[in-house]
């Protein structure tokens, strides 16, 4: 049986066809700003289409949709195929990653440097990514997920400030010691017996049966805990858990805007996908070892995460630096979600799995925002070191504003999308692991620590006598152009939309995790 | 009559006054008056929006009080929020008593303060600014009111807190302003950290009692255990600590006074910050429950008196009523510490006017004489005589002189800690007592300091000194222009002075009163809410209104005059503390002043110098010297260990070469060795 429905196929090379075309178009010597518009128009139409995606998920049907499959080859010499086909979970980071690719496009509206090459690398990044989400095949999934380190590790040695090389480099070292993992992983579940495809979830239109069933209770050929571990460094490294998420602040403070936004806005949201997919999706029936046995010793790195993450925050003076140590804070909000797993009711465990989920969402929204915003001020103040900054505030009221909004959100105020993921966190794991919930709910005040101290030091008060702008420059310092408004409402619309109505999209991750919880 | 809607719309006019505020009146080109000016041109229309909303919230919210005197308490129906696995958090509205009482304090007092904010704003850069504030702050007060249930309650305490924070920092370009903002957020936050874990730990053990309602129904019926209740109480109170600036969290509220005077008359005094005791009064049946009462009443007697302690020596008068507003909070929270639920709201109620009309009058004196430091003011009562009568009016209240409001509802605290007959009640009457001698002296010092003697100078001779000293005047001291303020700032002004003098009485007489009867409004409050006190028991503790007590009302009555008397005769010759007093009270007189060095102790030490430069160093340092250096020392060995071994095969054949022989030698060597 075969179905190819085509939407997710066009969606996910979409920005990679249009990467081809401006490739191919480089022989005709095409203006800078052609090449700029084109790149920002196929994003615009993957953003369609995700959104479309997004829409047309039917609620009440559930299950995988938009299914496209192919055979590579015949299906006894490999077990694995081509498929794509979105559900419940990943309905809604597909139109995340269309937002967020949208915004980095329109961001990068002033790349002056290799234009063409800029935009062949940031599409293909986009197309990575979406197909890291729409993948329902184990070893499609490897492949996206490892094929973006490539486009990143241009774009941040290329484009990027401080130090690019070593930024990227160390990027490249993380991603792909963790993706060993996970390859081995993903042999250790080929070759097992029991297993004859590598599908990840059951797609019964095609009479498919998901990993999870084919291994549930079954002995793998190595120890489930060992499989388990494999696949959960891989993620780990990429969401990032303490101790190994010292790759993530150089990596975002070098990157040039655009990146940044990518990088935290989408490229972290793979990693949680991947744990709540492989590492709860196909560990809950295994022999001797299942995620619940987990729970507890993750739950403690998660309070871990959060608040040394937050700590280090607060001593941060660079402020791409300093948000992106919080992203490591936060991020530990979504493993503590995850942690609830190890509850003995499946409301609780559903509850913080969705909460988890929604973090990702909410925390690709918001720092996406924070990224954003602290580039558009940086490309004009050139400096980023925060006692340098002062009284911007005058100069830039509307960059000040979606700052607050990014600011705000991220220290988890309600009606912003924040408070609602972590509210949902804490509630779910606090009963199953009080201590951990409760020391990571401290997060929550050092954030306002963190995000008020660096409003208070940028936007507020007035211009350091020393060592800032001079005067004459900044009197000449301008606030957004209108076009940059396209961004930043781009991202600041979810921001709002989840915070006052969280129901568009916990009602659909609720669907897709009640797949797969079972 | 009052529906659900008639209260969901007096929540939402003010919010959405704060909508089309923000994001429309601001950027149109004509209006825009904010920093992102695209013209000069001024207009009052984002005021009178604001106004106008909050005059319609304040309408409303006499319906609301006319159905829940018809009809008793009510509950409306719980609108899912998020419902997903075990959460299910629903919206819904609560119509008590005390909700009731409430939206008339926040809605009234506030639509007072947004006429007066017309005239005083006028002219401000961020005049649309200010209103889209304040219209959120009104709409988030008003939520935070109606909540039914736990987590919407929360969500509405943080939009307060925001809506504070936005207005406190209103003057953004002021380093101080910054500054207060952010300590008002994050010592608030403290607390709330407090509330939340309350609501975790409430949560895990029964989702349910999120709804308010099903929780006082748990209380009632005995299904929460005592342990339980303590701890979720506890919670509670570190939050309402917070949120009402109480010690040891109070510190915020004095620096919260660098926004615009008419928001501290709002927000740091009539209405945010009872929001804490607002949150114990609420809970009252969980406090009752649980074994923290006790700790209640002590916070709040410590306060009263502490704060009173920093009031008699500060000369900025803003500053005066902002430890003055922590000391009167602390009297509600002790009251309800005692049990007397109706007297606290009681208070809460009474204290909002006259509170409101001594900022709001202080706002006018510095309209008149271009500063807020008593020092440099004085003689002002012939120049603004209907500021000056309503300030003594007010003055009078607070002190708790018969028959002005505040003398009613104080007198009810203190009758009821009497009668509590236990140690900690007495421990309460005594401080009590002592805070309303307090009260009196450093009320009638700021009055005569303000009004009376000489015109010291006022803004522009303080500006002059400072600025010989060799140090840059702060923002915020204008020219003096002597006379009275303008009407859209006199009106509220009298109003307020008017409610002051008999509001309290008429409201509450302690004896039948033709239509009003005896202690008509705390029987509202307290023994009609059904829905609070199901417990029989706690309705009867709560509800039995001491007789009035002579002995108490003659003794605070002694203590306030006594106070006035000793500030009128120590101050009225010189207009200031004379040189003597200063000089034999100076070791106090500094530990006063220096707000007994806990701003030292909080920002310096502990902040600073323990977690900024200590705690937080030591784990940045460990970042990168640690756990980063692993990175780099692991790609470094990993590195040289190829450059080494990839001499093994560098392509040079005389290498080769010798590594052959030398390993045949080798090789042989080790034969030979072996075969012997």
């Amino acid at each position: 049986m075969s179905e190819f429905n085509g939407i997710l196929t066009v969606t996910v090379f979409l920005p990679a066809l249009a990467a081809l075309v401006i490739l191919l178009a480089r022989p005709l010597n095409l203006e800078d700003r052609v090449i700029r518009w084109f790149a920002i128009l196929s994003t615009v139409a993957a953003f369609i289409l995700s959104l479309v995606v997004f829409l047309a998920y039917d609620r009440v049907v559930g299950g995988v949709q938009f299914i496209d499959h192919l055979n590579w080859l015949s299906a006894e010499t490999i077990k694995s195929s081509y498929l794509l086909g979105v559900d419940g979970l990943s309905a809604p980071l597909v139109l995340l990653t269309g937002i967020l690719g949208l915004a980095a496009a329109f961001a990068s509206r002033n790349i002056e440097l290799r234009v063409s090459e800029y935009f062949v690398w940031l599409l293909l990044l986009e197309s990575a990514v979406m197909g890291v989400f729409v993948s329902l095949d184990l070893l499609l999934f490897f492949v996206f997920f490892e094929f973006e380190v490539i486009p990143m590790f241009m774009l941040i040695s290329v484009w990027g400030s401080g130090r690019p090389r070593y930024s990227a480099m160390k990027f490249v070292l993380f991603t792909l010691a963790g993706g060993a993992f996970m390859f081995v992983g993903i042999f250790a579940v080929y070759l097992t017996g029991a297993v004859d495809s590598l599908t990840m979830v059951p797609v019964p239109e095609l009479g498919i049966v998901g990993i999870a069933d084919q291994i549930a209770g079954v002995d793998l050929i190595a120890p489930a805990s060992l499989i388990f571990a494999f696949f959960l460094v891989a993620f780990a490294v990429k969401l990032p858990v303490w101790p190994l998420h010292n790759w993530l602040p150089d990596a975002h403070t070098d990157a040039p805007t655009a990146v940044s936004v990518m990088l935290a806005g989408v490229l972290l949201k793979m990693a949680g996908y991947g744990m709540i997919r492989i590492n709860i999706g196909f560990f809950q029936e295994t022999n001797g070892f299942t995620v619940h046995d987990a729970a507890g010793i993750l739950s403690v790195v998660a309070a871990v995460s959060v608040v040394y993450g937050a700590i280090v925050t607060i001593r941060q003076t660079d402020m791409k630096r300093l948000i992106a140590y919080s992203s490591v804070s936060h991020m530990g909000f979504v493993l503590l979600g995850l942690t609830a797993i190890g509850g003995n009711t499946a409301a609780t465990q559903h509850g913080g799995i969705n909460g988890a989920a929604l973090q990702m969402f909410t925390h690709g929204t918001i720092t996406g925002l924070a990224f954003l915003v602290v580039g558009m001020a940086y490309d004009r103040t050139h400096t980023r070191h925060i006692p340098h900054l002062g009284g911007l505030w005058r100069r830039m009221p509307v960059i000040g504003i979606f700052f607050f909004v990014a600011g705000f959100a991220s220290l988890g105020l309600p009606a912003l999308s924040g408070f609602v993921s972590e509210i949902m966190v804490f509630l779910n794991a606090f009963p199953v692991w009080p201590w951990a919930a409760s020391i990571s709910a401290f997060g929550v005040v050092l954030a306002a620590g963190y995000v008020l101290w660096m409003i208070q030091r940028t936007f507020f008060g007035s211009k350091p006598p020393e060592g800032g702008i001079p005067d004459d420059k900044f009197e000449e310092l301008t606030d957004a152009e209108p076009l940059d408004l396209i961004p930043i409402l781009a991202l600041t619309i979810p921001i709002f939309v989840v915070g006052i109505w969280p129901k568009t999209i916990v009602d659909v991750f609720k669907i897709g995790i009640e797949g797969i919880l079972r | 009559m009052a529906s659900e809607l008639t209260i969901w719309l007096i929540i939402l006019l003010p919010a959405a006054a704060f909508v089309i505020n923000g994001v429309v009146v601001r950027w149109i080109p004509e209006f825009a008056v904010g920093p992102y000016r695209l013209t000069g041109k001024k207009s009052d229309l984002a005021g009178w929006l604001t106004a106008a909303a909050i005059g319609v919230s304040f309408a409303l919210s006499f319906l609301a009080l006319i159905k829940v005197v018809s009809d008793g308490a009510q509950q409306f129906e719980m609108h899912t929020w998020i419902a997903v696995g075990g959460v299910d958090i629903g919206f819904g509205i609560m119509l008590d008593q005390l909700t009731a009482i409430m939206l008339i304090v926040v809605s009234g007092v506030s639509f007072l303060v947004q006429v007066y904010g017309i005239g005083y704003m006028h002219g401000d850069d961020g005049y649309t600014r200010y209103f889209a504030y304040m219209a959120l702050f009104t709409a988030s007060m008003l939520g935070l009111v109606t909540a039914r249930s736990v987590i919407q309650l929360f969500v509405f305490w943080e939009l307060v807190g925001i809506s504070s924070y936005l207005l406190i920092g209103f003057w953004l370009n002021r380093p101080t302003a910054a500054a207060a903002a952010k300590k008002a957020f994050l010592m608030t936050r403290f607390g709330d950290f407090g509330f939340l874990l309350a609501i975790l730990y409430l949560y895990s053990n029964n989702p349910s009692w999120l709804d308010i309602h099903e929780m006082y129904g748990a209380i009632a019926g005995g299904m929460m255990a005592i342990s339980v209740a303590s701890w979720i109480a506890l919670g509670f109170l570190l939050g309402a600590i917070g949120k009402s600036a109480q010690f040891p969290l109070h510190s915020w509220l004095p620096d919260a006074m660098e926004g615009p005077t008419s928001v501290s008359a709002l927000i740091h005094s009539a209405t945010m910050v009872t929001a804490g005791v607002f949150l114990v009064a609420r809970f009252f049946p969980l406090f009752e429950h649980s074994d923290i009462m006790f700790l209640v009443t002590l916070v709040g007697a410590i306060t009263a008196v502490f704060a009173a302690s920093m009031a008699l020596v500060a000369d900025d008068i803003k500053r005066v009523l902002a430890y003055s507003t922590v000391s009167q909070l602390g009297y509600m929270m002790f009251a309800l510490g005692v049990g007397a639920y109706g007297a606290a709201v009681f208070h809460l109620f009474t204290h909002a006017f006259f509170k409101a009309g001594l900022f709001l009058a202080a706002g006018s004196v510095h309209h008149a004489g271009g500063t807020f430091n008593m020092r440099y003011l004085g003689g002002l009562k012939d120049h603004m005589k209907i500021t000056y009568w309503a300030m003594v009016i007010a003055s009078l209240s607070l002190a708790g002189i018969i028959p002005l409001s505040g003398f009613w509802s104080k007198d009810e605290i203190l009758a009821h800690a009497f009668h509590a007959g236990t140690p900690i009640g007495t421990v309460a009457l005594v401080l009590g007592l002592l805070a309303a001698l307090m009260t009196a002296f450093y009320m009638f010092r700021a009055v005569i300091m303000t009004f009376h003697g000489e015109f010291r100078g006022g803004g522009d001779k303080e500006r002059e000194d400072i600025e010989a000293s060799g140090e840059e005047a702060p923002e915020g001291l204008e020219h003096v222009h002597l006379g009275e303020s303008p009407r859209t700032m006199i009106v509220p002004i009298a109003l307020l002075a008017f409610l002051a003098i008999f509001i309290g009485f008429f409201t509450n007489p302690v004896f039948d009163l033709g239509v009003v009867n005896k202690h008509a409004f705390s029987t509202f409050v307290v023994e009609r809410n059904v829905d609070v006190f199901v417990d029989h028991d706690a309705q009867v503790h709560a509800g039995s209104e001491p007789e009035f007590d002579a002995l108490i009302a003659i003794l605070s009555t002694i203590l306030a005059v006594s106070g006035i008397v000793l500030a009128w005769r120590l101050l009225t010759k010189p207009g200031i503390v004379p040189i003597w007093v200063e000089r034999t009270t100076n070791p106090l007189q500094t530990l006063f002043k220096r707000k007994y060095f806990i701003d030292e102790l909080y920002e310096d030490l502990i902040v600073s110098r323990g977690f900024y430069s200590y705690l937080a160093m030591l784990i940045d340092r460990l970042d990168i010297s640690g756990f980063d250096n692993v990175n780099v020392q692991l790609y470094r060995w990993t590195d040289r260990a190829g450059r080494a071994l990839a001499k093994v095969q560098d392509g040079q054949v005389q290498t080769y070469g010798i590594v052959s022989v030398v390993g045949l030698i080798v090789a042989i060597v080790i034969f030979v060795v072996v075969a012997q």
